[in-house]
This record gives structure tokens, C-alpha cells and sequence, in this order.
């Protein structure tokens, strides 16, 4: 049988690949007289029509101020915007959807920690205990935070193989270890990090623990409270939603006895020109008119990955992440990066001595989008000591021939360049 | 052509492969390299004025992508046997031609940088084609006055 008939009769669930391909109308679209093999899914990732259905729905029908207006439309975007905190709420099986504060994205989820709860609970001398993998949005803010507090930043080290020495971590801990925050999954080398036990010793030696979801959420079941995260950080965008709309988690607790992030409306309960009080949770920390339509989005979203079903993309991705590393071992001159036991569908590598920008742009002129560079973790690049690597990354609405057709096109920049 | 085949043309390419006034340089100190973080491309020039205040000899040292070895190859090309006031404003002259700051039609009359013309449609890779004039431009000695 040949790749095409294959990839018709391929199932996510009981639908189709080829079915769920349709739902979203990007993937239509040709790049330099191809076909658009959308390979930079941790980036971004695409939106099927019910997201983009929604937000302009939301324009036609029920556009609003929310908790301001007494008419009908701001009532309807209110109980939109609220419904959507609440589907948040479920698909992070958080507690409580006072735990769920919706922000731009991770990064702006992560600064909020970073200012509100690190401005009342790091001294000078405490210290804050991140990783050599993470993401500038899970660096820059620490480094930001500890040079106000006069606090120190160390780090959990990388292994060679791309997980995290959790044993060096244990036996360099530092007692003033106030707070360790973490990625879910790398989104350089691809690995899934064992946050459970992570959370579980920071608890044990007295540490909260921020977990950047970004890259996970998209690809398996995400539980706050198993986990035993104090916060859990992702963007919307990279879930099927619209740029723009995040959510920060937080335990009730926590976020109730820090203050405010940013000022303006909403987020107050009375002001005076002297002072204000604050607005109950989780609008204490949602200054400013929100982004409805983005919560919207998310909302829909999230409904759109549940009838797929998480079980069914972690299936689909497991099996096209499994021809993908094994396609790319046989590529000549190929180094992947990374070979954590754990990883989701994120593959790094090197063609031999072409530079990663000239990989990416020969791959961009048959239709296949990859990122090129350091992917905002500098750190990490360096001690792999390759300053820039070619990242492709999947999503369940990729297809084997897409791979095959980053396989081919692999071979041809190897010709090209030599 | 395409806009890719616009921007890999033959030229570039025979530069990225065999590129001249390449050299190791490591009399250089790594602290004069010039850098471009978001590519890791980094490049260390050597620049030899002559008696008569022109440019005997311009030689780099550094890795990067087909763009930038090119461009930096073809530079080193370009500025043999000018003034320094003229190298300063050839220097000048590509990267803002480049960045879209004046008409890139400049490029024609500057021989074989001409095939730089086609890299106006990718934007990001602006910097890579420009890394090597960025150094030229801090490597070379300070004039106060054209032709002083």
C-alpha cells in the first residue's frame, strides 16, 4: 500500500488523519509552490476552524466589556469569558477556578510570580533554583528577580543525555532554597522532566515550585494536583488557541496572601485617591480590560483537544515521533541532540557543517517549516556547545510523508550545500 | 529564479565554499570578535592599512551560515586597495542598502556584492549578510575627515 492510501485509512481516535487535517485551514496552503509541511508546532501551533469559528462569533454576537456592563451583550461575554476560566480550570484539573489567572501567555504568567510572589517571600541571601534547559521566559525573569531581592539563581545541571541530574540536585541543595522552577518539557531537546518528584523534594525542604507547562500541555493530561505544583505556567497559542491568552495556575492560598501585580481596573474592590483594596481572586491579578476574545479562543480550543482526546494525540504523536527519530538516524551526516528516555515529538539537530539557518531556509523552499537558531534558550545552546540547531516539531495533524519529505529534503540540502 | 535561488545565487555559493581572505587569525583576541547571538555566527578580522593610507590587505577568521561567510568573503574582496574614508563609506553604503535604508539598486554598481540584492526579501537574514561590515566597521582606523 502506499503512503497516501496509509495516511487515509491512519486514525486519531475514530477520525481520520486526513479528516482532522481539514479542521484546520491553514494546512491547505502552499509555501514556494509546495505543499505547507508545518514542521514548527513548538513554536506555534496552527488553529482549527472551531478557534477560529469562535472568536469571530464572539465579534458578531456578544462583543462586550466584561464584569462592567448591565446589558444583555456585556452579561453574554461576562459568562464567556467566565465559562472559559472554568474550562481552564478542568483541563488543568485545578481545584478551584479562583486558581486560574489568564494572562498574555507563559511569559507573562511567569514575570507575575516573579514580581508579586517574589517581592514578598525572597530576602536577600535566599536562593532560587531553576535549570541549565529552560527558556529565557523561565530565566530572565529569575535573573530580574534575584538582582532586586539580592538573591542568588543556581541551577539544576543538565546530563548528558538531556535530562536533568536530579541526584547532583539533591546533593547540592541549598537550604535557602526558596523556590524551583522548572519546565514541564524542554523545548530544545524535547524532554519530559519528572516535575512530580521535583515539586515533591522542594516541598520536602521547605521550596514552592513553578512549572512551565508550555510544552506539555499541548501533548499529555496535565493534573495541578498531582502534580503538586504551587505554579503552573502555558500560552494558549501553543494549544490549538490564539497568541495573546495564557493562564497562570496557583494554589488559592499562595495567591491569596501575595499582592497585586499590575494596577488598573478590575482588579480593585474600592479606591480612594489615598489607596485602594483588592478584588477577590482571581481578578486581583487581571488589571485592564481581558483579553475576551483570546479567552474565548482558548475556551474552544480545549473543547476542540477533547474530542480528539489527549490519549488519542499522545498515540498519534508517540507514533509520528517514533518515525521521525528513526527516519533522521538515517540521514547521512545527521547529529540529533537530546536522548532523554521521555520526550515528546521536539527533534534538534545538525547537517553536518551547514549552518542551521541555511538547513532551515533550503527546507523553507519545499514548503516544510522548521525553526532555526538558538530557540530562546541561549544557555542551553552553549552547553551543548552547538550555537544554533535545526528544531522540527510535531504535532498529531503531521503526517508520516511530511517526514518523509523532511527526510528528502534533508538529502537535497546536503547536495546544495556541498 | 526564485526568491530562494535569488538568494543561494551561484556567486554566493562559490563564496560560501571557497571563500577568500579567509584565515586563522589567532594573533586576533577572541574579545575583538564580532558577534551575532541569535545565529552564534562570529567573525574576527584582520585589517592591514598600507603606507599610503589605504587597505593592503583584509582577512577574516570566524564561522557562520553560507550568507555571512559569503559576505564576509566578497568584503574582503571589495576593500582591497581603498582609502579608509572609502572603505568606511562602502562599509556604509551595503548595510544600508541591505536594511532597506536607501535603494538597493546601489548594490549594481558595486560589482560582484550586486548578488546581495535578492537577500531584501528575507529580512532575517539581514543581519547574517551584514555581520562582517558591522566588524569592518570597528576594525578600521578612525578617520575624522574623508581622505585625511
Amino acid at each position: 500500500m502506499d503512503r497516501i492510501m496509509q495516511e487515509k485509512i491512519q486514525l486519531i481516535g475514530p477520525r481520520s488523519v486526513e479528516d482532522i487535517r481539514s479542521d484546520f485551514p491553514i494546512l491547505d496552503r502552499t509555501v514556494n509552490g509546495k505543499p505547507l509541511a508545518y514542521l514548527d508546532n513548538a513554536a506555534t501551533s496552527q488553529k482549527p476552524r472551531l478557534v477560529l469559528d469562535a472568536i469571530r462569533v464572539y465579534y458578531e454576537h456578544g462583543n462586550a466589556n466584561v464584569h462592567r456592563a448591565l446589558h444583555t451583550l456585556g452579561e453574554e461575554a461576562t459568562a464567556a469569558y467566565e465559562e472559559a476560566r472554568g474550562k481552564v480550570q478542568r483541563f488543568l484539573s485545578a481545584r478551584t477556578s479562583r486558581e486560574i489567572i489568564f494572562t498574555r501567555g507563559t511569559t507573562e504568567a511567569i514575570n507575575l510570580v516573579a514580581s508579586s510572589w517574589a517581592d514578598t517571600n525572597l530576602s536577600r541571601g535566599d536562593v532560587v533554583l531553576t535549570t541549565e534547559m529552560e527558556h529565557h521566559s523561565n530565566l530572565v525573569p529569575w535573573q530580574l528577580a534575584c538582582a532586586r531581592r539580592g538573591c542568588t539563581l543556581r541551577f539544576i545541571p543538565l546530563a548528558p543525555d538531556g535530562t536533568l541530574d536530579m541526584a547532583e540536585a539533591e546533593r547540592s541543595w541549598d537550604p535557602r532554597t526558596r523556590l524551583v522552577a522548572v519546565t514541564y518539557v524542554s523545548n530544545v531537546l524535547g524532554t519530559v522532566n519528572d516535575v512530580k518528584s521535583i515539586a515533591a523534594m522542594a516541598h520536602r525542604r521547605g521550596a514552592v515550585v513553578l512549572v512551565d507547562g508550555a510544552q506539555a500541555v499541548p501533548h499529555m493530561r496535565v493534573d495541578v494536583q498531582d502534580l503538586d505544583c504551587d505554579f503552573f505556567a502555558f500560552s494558549g497559542h501553543k494549544v490549538y488557541a490564539p497568541m495573546g491568552i495564557g493562564a497562570l495556575y496557583g494554589k488559592e492560598k499562595i495567591l491569596d496572601a501575595i499582592p497585586p501585580w499590575m494596577g488598573g481596573g478590575e482588579m480593585i474592590r474600592s479606591v480612594s485617591l489615598e489607596g485602594s483594596t483588592w478584588n477577590d481572586l482571581p481578578w486581583k491579578f487581571e488589571a485592564g480590560t481581558p483579553n475576551v476574545e483570546g479567552a474565548v479562543g482558548l475556551s474552544a480550543a480545549i473543547d476542540y483537544i477533547h474530542t480528539l482526546g489527549l490519549s488519542s494525540i499522545g498515540k498519534r504523536e508517540g507514533e509520528l515521533a517514533a518515525y521521525a527519530r528513526e527516519r533522521l538516524s538515517g540521514v547521512r551526516a545527521l547529529t540529533q541532540y537530546g536522548a532523554a528516555p521521555r520526550r515528546s515529538g521536539v527533534f534538534p539537530f545538525n547537517l553536518g557543517d551547514i549552518h542551521a539557518h541555511d538547513v532551515a531556509q533550503f527546507l523553507d523552499r519545499e514548503g516544510i517549516a522548521v525553526r532555526a537558531g538558538h530557540h530562546c534558550a541561549q544557555p542551553l545552546a552553549r552547553k551543548l556547545g552547538v550555537p544554533a540547531t535545526v528544531r522540527a516539531s510535531l504535532s498529531f495533524y503531521n503526517t508520516f510523508s511530511e517526514i518523509d519529505r523532511l527526510v528528502d529534503a534533508l538529502d537535497g540540502a546536503l547536495r546544495f550545500y556541498a | 529564479m526564485s526568491a530562494f535561488d535569488e538568494l543561494y545565487q551561484e556567486i554566493i555559493m562559490d563564496h560560501y565554499r571557497s571563500p577568500r581572505g579567509a584565515a586563522k587569525l589567532d594573533h586576533v583576541p577572541q574579545a575583538m570578535a564580532h558577534e551575532n547571538p541569535t545565529c552564534g555566527d562570529s567573525i574576527k578580522l584582520e585589517v592591514v592599512v598600507g603606507a599610503g593610507g589605504r587597505l593592503e590587505r583584509v582577512r577574516f577568521d570566524g564561522h557562520g551560515c553560507a550568507i555571512s561567510t559569503a559576505s564576509a568573503s566578497l568584503m574582503t574582496e571589495s576593500m582591497h586597495g581603498l582609502s579608509v574614508a572609502d572603505a568606511r563609506e562602502r562599509a556604509d553604503t551595503f548595510i544600508k542598502a541591505l536594511r532597506g535604508e536607501i535603494p538597493a539598486s546601489v548594490l549594481d554598481e558595486m560589482g560582484d556584492l550586486a548578488a546581495f540584492k535578492g537577500l531584501t526579501s528575507f529580512p532575517v537574514r539581514v543581519k547574517c549578510a551584514t555581520l562582517a561590515w558591522h566588524a569592518l566597521l570597528v576594525s578600521l582606523p578612525r578617520v575624522t575627515t574623508p581622505g585625511a
